[in-house]
């Protein structure tokens, strides 16, 4: 069974990103990227069920610029087998890129497609969901545990409220939260390697998708701040406090 | 042209998500029909119908839609769908699941985590976990919506006696099946409706003595508990509890954080709330920035001295 694994490259978690001054968007140049965190847990889950021998391959597709390649060699680096990259400027969106996987479902026909609930740019939260639709494919998501047994994959749901577990018939649309696993590194030889991994190039013109946004930005801005209040010396003095403003 | 909001429910009633949906629903200015579907669920609509706001309440009843699955829930909406302009849902774990199914099978895009109504067609809502805000437009022909519950008020229950029409269920998916749920059952409020809310960090030290901490100051002021991702991930509370970017988003009355030091992703889960309470030791901890009242000191002397004052 092949396993299908999209991954986004996006602002590093751990930068704190600018709005920039004309309302346009975020910025972007100069920062750094890396791999959408969710989409490192779904690079990472494809990886251990093929250790486990539920897979055969693992093929990492990439929606976007040029640079999108270095992304997918760092899941390259990580264990996977070989990358697609669609190559497309500008914002594509959720609908878009489900629309590209569904054109690259149809060419490899895996069995599985992993990807991360969201991507924590625009947190969208649909790609996974839309992609199942057009595929008319069963989805569990937001996995925080997936077991593959035969024609079936048992998949542990994180919902409001606790846990939710539905077996889905293969092939399937699996989506990750956080507790799934943690991602390996790469290690050093393994960076090596990827570099001679095969990352094949296409377009969504030779896919046959119309990738033009349909919503329009009409502006950005910076969430109001809010001020910091007042230090109180004891918890006595807060609660009186709390009292006073009439929140207990 | 008419909304639809798709209710959002624990089987047994109408999720308060679903009441502040309602809201934001309203404000696109088109009348409101509101979807419920599940199984026994003759209760939840009519505590739908009562709502104000609400001009019709469409019920689809079977086994099918018990766990509210995305494959049958959007199977059922697609069917209604000619009749509206908006599909609109509350953004909780069952919706965000169904909703983007619909949207594709419409072949519209989908705007999330709607935070606020600016026009009929314009939307604001929170991209990098809250620390920007985007508004986007839409011109489709049809729009489907997301609400982020906690950005707007409760729709009230009143008098309204709106009527309710019963749709028949679609049939069961061959490919997707319920197996099993484990809900935590507590007697606190539910920690996204609750008036207030007392939050552990990774200060608390263990699961032992987040318990011991939490639970008695939680109970004292009638509140639910939360927790940040670092104490989530470090065991020391069940991962439901969790606010934040990739947990809850929450906007209580009261919010108290203890020992938390407010990671961003934290702050986007929980800024919002009306009064911020930080007790912390370190005094450079970023939740400092936004707490209305601050309190420097160990959480283990200032919980039990807040206990007696509270006596």
């Amino acid at each position: 069974m092949k396993i299908i694994v999209p991954v986004k490259r996006v602002v590093d978690a751990n930068i704190k990103i600018r709005v920039k001054a004309d309302a346009s968007g975020v910025e972007l140049a100069n920062v750094k990227m890396a791999m959408n965190p969710f989409d490192e847990i779904a690079v990472e889950e494809a990886l251990r069920l093929k250790e486990a021998g539920k897979a055969s391959e693992i093929i990492v597709v990439s929606v976007g610029a040029a640079s999108a390649a270095e992304t997918i060699r760092t899941a390259l680096a990580m264990g996977a087998d070989r990358g697609i990259l669609v190559k497309a400027e500008g914002r594509v969106e959720p609908l878009a890129v489900a629309k590209l996987l569904k054109a690259i479902v149809a060419r490899e026909e895996p069995g599985l497609v992993i990807l991360g609930k969201q991507a924590i740019d625009d947190d969208s939260n649909q790609t996974g969901q839309m992609l199942a639709a057009l595929l008319d494919w069963p989805q569990g998501t937001f996995a925080s545990k997936v077991a593959v047994d035969g024609g079936q994959v048992e998949v542990t749901r994180e919902v409001d409220g606790g846990l939710q577990t539905v077996s889905l018939a293969l092939p399937a649309v699996v989506t990750t939260d956080l507790r799934l696993n943690e991602p390996r590194y790469a290690s050093l030889p393994n960076i090596m390697k990827a570099k001679k991994k095969p990352l094949d190039e296409t377009t969504p013109e030779a896919l046959g998708v119309d990738a033009t946004p349909r919503l329009e930005i009409v502006s950005t801005r910076e969430p109001s701040g809010r001020q910091a209040g007042i230090k109180v010396a004891s918890a006595a003095e807060l609660v009186q406090k709390l009292k006073t403003a009439g929140v207990i | 042209m008419a909304t639809l909001l798709i209710a959002d429910h624990d089987g047994v009633r109408l999720g308060d998500a679903t009441a502040k949906a309602l809201t934001a629903a309203r404000q696109i200015g088109a009348p409101v029909d509101v979807l419920v579907a599940g199984d026994g669920v003759a209760a939840i609509a009519a505590q739908a119908a009562s709502l104000a706001g609400v001009a019709r309440v469409l019920v689809a009843e079977g086994a099918v839609l018990a766990n509210l699955l995305a494959e049958p829930l959007a199977e059922l909406v697609i069917r209604i769908t000619d009749a509206y302009t908006v599909i609109a849902a509350p953004a909780t774990s069952a919706m965000k699941n169904a909703l983007p199914r619909v949207a594709a099978r419409l072949d519209v895009m989908q705007i999330s985590d709607v935070t606020k109504v600016l026009a009929a067609d314009t939307f604001e809502r929170p991209i990098y976990a809250g620390n920007a805000l985007e508004t986007v437009r839409s011109d489709e022909a049809k729009r489907v919506l997301t609400i982020r519950a906690a950005a707007f008020p409760a729709s009230e229950a009143g008098d309204a006696n709106a009527p309710i029409e019963a749709l028949p269920a679609p049939a069961a998916s061959s490919t997707s099946r319920f197996v099993g749920a484990d809900l935590s059952t507590s007697t606190r409020p539910e920690l996204g409706s609750a008036r207030i809310i007392v939050s552990g960090g990774r200060a608390l030290g263990s699961a032992e003595k987040f318990d011991a901490v939490v639970a008695p100051l939680a109970d004292r002021l009638g509140a639910a508990i939360g927790a940040s991702r670092a104490a989530v991930d470090s065991g020391y509370a069940p991962n439901d509890l969790q606010v934040g970017q990739t947990g809850k988003i929450v906007a209580p009355e009261l919010y108290v954080a203890l020992g938390i030091s407010g990671a961003i992703q934290h702050l986007a889960g929980m800024k919002d709330s009306k009064v911020i309470v930080a007790i912390n030791k370190d005094p450079d901890a970023p939740i400092f920035q936004i707490a209305d009242y601050g309190l420097e000191e160990d959480l283990f002397t200032a919980v039990p001295a807040m206990m007696d004052a509270l006596a």
